[in-house]
């Protein structure tokens, strides 16, 4: 076979921690093409009809990368069904005639599993090498989440309109160069400090608004719409918790977690629903108590976790008068609806807001 | 001169324009359809308001906001202050007329939506595009094929004392349950009565599921005109529902409050309507997202333009705009 060319799927800004862990590897990266709508008409057009949408987007990647001549392909586990998109997506595959491997990063855990993946990934890669092309690609994931986490909270304050747009696309250009620990570092300060820098016009109390959901669909901004882009532009700090390293934690420390969910659930909910539905209801009550004006949540269409979590959080909007904007998202979800919802959405915080200082 | 302010709310079907003063009060508006032109529309909005005006003494509109949804078509048109979804805008629209509203119920030609709002702030809201069920169309196309003019449709149905159930859950279900109980001797008001029940808990159903629909309710759009559904409202409600004479306006006065409280104001000229605008679609065909871009032209030149994802699509539109 000629040379072995890696490739996953997209999620957000990820790619790039994604090349970084295959580059260190010491195999060769191939970042599938950019998301488009092509990508999901591929996907969807390959999938079964019913299955939830991000099975179609990555599905879509994979199509769109195995044109472009990737070898192996490299998909994760966890979640609901999302531990049974490997095999069906594979079997896909090998039916459109694809030749490839694909390496199905299990959800359970063990450390001699996972290492015994990463071999598959990139033969004859010591175990040491894949400690350290793991950790670096973790602390990249992580300075990515440390930036984004600062965008939402600011950029629907910039003065300039792009002005954090401008830093954010250096800071991936220079992420995807940085060789390692310290160069990753040091950028993640700099850029930082970079987005400090930009003035802003941002009153003292602004609107907050929290985002939850499944997994997927939180943070592929091209499947939410830009929720969270539009939300912030109407002078909103949005706040997320749900992370690529975040489900990583809670994954390896999975029982303490969902213990704790619970607890901070309660009353609301006695049982794990799944997946991120507990986080879901966990996160908006705990949110709600801390003043948030709302929250938003995100599901792809007959996401059987979140679908639960969903009804727990229409109680709990309508006995706290807490507003919740639920988005749910197949293949179809115009664009439009979407906006107009967002916009009601922010209107209607602020006018609460504006109510409850003039009271 | 008195200020005024100029709210104009397009969606597809009807177009209605509202002028309000300072002090809130309506000083002149029109209501009309949009004959799938809604720049053509809403320049018979501006002739007929304008001719209002004359008689009036001396208001000037010094800002403009448009809802609905061509909102930024006519927005950009009109040089709008405000720009604004229909919900927002029937929220404050109503409150104006109703301080003490709870519930919003609104059914209009093609959609649909509820808003739940307390101590004068909307609190929650959804709404319906999908369904056809729960609209003024299927209300329509149901007359048409009971063969009774739409507008006696709620005489019929208050008529009735036995309402025939009509499965109200899916358009294709409820049509081929009214064709059947019509074809077995129904009495025709019962039918009528039966599918304005239908109707209602269609929509009660869909979009107010899960509201807590409390009073005072206010029920706006143009079903709202039909007494059969008002009367199917209240019953199944259990509570009083009202209609105002001026609920079709109540999008448009809510946008041009929104256009007052802006505090933005501009030269807006009802020569507006003078000139030729022209509205274009392209494929973008910058990358494989091949963005459908809708721009309009004020008299051949590129005025403004939306449905891109990035700027390329916007300046590529600029660009075969002036190339023409
Ligand atoms: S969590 Fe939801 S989206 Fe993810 S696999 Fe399960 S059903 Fe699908
Ligand atoms: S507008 Fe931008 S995203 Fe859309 S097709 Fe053109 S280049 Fe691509």
């Amino acid at each position: 076979m000629s040379e072995r060319l890696v490739t996953f799927p997209h999620m957000g800004e990820y790619w790039i921690a994604f090349e970084t862990l295959v580059r260190e590897l010491g195999a060769t990266p191939l970042v599938p093409p950019r998301m488009t709508k092509h990508t999901l008409e591929l996907g969807a057009r390959h999938s079964p009809e019913f299955v939830c949408v991000p099975f179609k987007y990555n599905l879509g990647n994979f199509i769109e990368s195995l044109e472009a001549g990737a070898t192996v392909i490299g998909q994760a586990g966890g979640g609901c069904r999302f531990g049974y998109y490997a095999e069906v997506q594979e079997a896909i595959l090998k039916d459109l005639g694809y030749e490839f491997e694909l390496v199905n990063l299990t959800s359970s855990w063990s450390v001699g599993e996972f290492i015994a993946d990463f071999k598959r990934i990139a033969p004859g890669a010591s175990t040491l090498r894949i400690a350290r092309a793991f950790a670096i690609a973790y602390r990249k994931a992580k300075a990515l989440e440390a930036i984004e986490d600062r965008v939402r909270k600011s950029v629907g304050f910039e003065v300039e309109r792009g002005a954090h747009d401008r830093v954010v696309s250096r800071f991936h250009q220079r992420l995807r160069d940085a060789s390692g620990f310290r160069d990753t570092a040091r950028l993640e300060e700099t850029t930082l400090g970079e987005l400090g820098a930009i003035p802003l016009d941002k009153p003292e109390q602004p609107l907050r608004v929290g985002v939850v959901g499944e997994l997927y669909v939180l943070m592929e901004p091209f499947a939410n719409h830009n929720l969270e882009r539009r939300l912030a532009e109407h002078g909103i700090e949005v706040h997320r918790f749900v992370t690529l390293t975040s489900l990583i934690e809670h994954g390896i420390r999975s029982r303490p977690h969902v213990r704790k969910l619970l607890g901070d659930a309660d009353p609301w909910v006695k049982y794990h629903l799944g997946a991120d539905g507990t986080e879901s209801v966990a996160m908006t009550w705990k949110l709600m108590q801390d003043g948030f004006d709302g929250m938003a949540h995100l599901k792809p269409f007959g996401c059987m976790p979140e679908v639960s979590a969903m009804s727990v959080l229409q109680r709990i909007s309508r006995e706290h008068t807490f507003p919740i904007l639920f988005v749910s998202y197949d293949a179809q979800t115009a664009e439009t609806g979407i906006r107009t919802r967002i916009e009601a959405f922010a209107d209607m915080l602020a006018m609460r807001a504006r109510g409850r200082t003039s009271a | 001169m008195r200020k005024a302010y100029l709210g104009v709310d397009i969606g597809s079907i009807s177009t209605k324009a509202a002028v309000i003063d300072e002090a809130g009060e309506i000083v002149a508006s029109s209501y009309l359809w949009t004959e799938g032109n809604p720049i053509g529309a809403v320049k018979r909005v501006l002739s007929e308001l304008e001719g209002q005006l004359a008689a009036a003494d001396d208001v000037r509109v010094v800002a403009v906001g448009t809802t609905g949804s061509a909102r930024e078509l006519i927005g950009s048109v009109l040089g709008a202050q405000v720009v604004k979804n229909e919900i927002t805008a029937h929220a404050m629209g109503t409150l104006s007329l109703h301080p003490d509203v709870r519930t919003i119920f609104e059914i209009g030609g093609q959609d649909s939506k509820i808003i739940i709002l307390r101590d004068g702030v909307p609190v929650d809201y959804a709404m319906n595009t999908l369904c056809a069920a729960g609209t003024g169309s299927f209300l329509s196309s149901q007359s048409r094929r009971l063969g009774i003019p739409v507008e006696e449709f709620g005489d019929y149905a208050l008529r009735s004392t036995r309402p025939t159930k009509i499965a109200g859950r899916c358009t294709v279900f409820a049509e081929s349950d009214l064709v059947h109980k019509a074809q077995i001797g129904y009495a025709i008001e019962d039918i009528v009565a039966g599918l304005c029940n239908a109707i209602v808990s269609n929509y009660l159903n869909n979009v107010g599921k899960g509201k807590e629909i409390e009073p005072p309710i206010v029920f706006q759009g143009g079903v709202s005109k039909n007494v059969g559904v008002v009367e199917a409202f209240k019953r199944l409600t259990g509570h009083d529902v009202l209609v105002d004479e001026i609920g079709h306006l109540m999008g448009a006065v809510g946008i041009a409050l929104l256009a007052q409280s802006s505090g933005a104001e501009g030269d807006f000229d009802f020569a507006v309507r003078e000139f030729e605008f022209q509205t274009m679609g392209d494929e973008c065909g910058g990358c494989a997202n091949n963005c459908e871009v809708v721009y309009v032209l004020r008299d051949g030149e590129f005025l403004d333009g939306w449905g891109a994802r990035c700027g390329t699509g916007i300046e590529r539109a600029r660009v075969s705009a002036s190339a023409r």
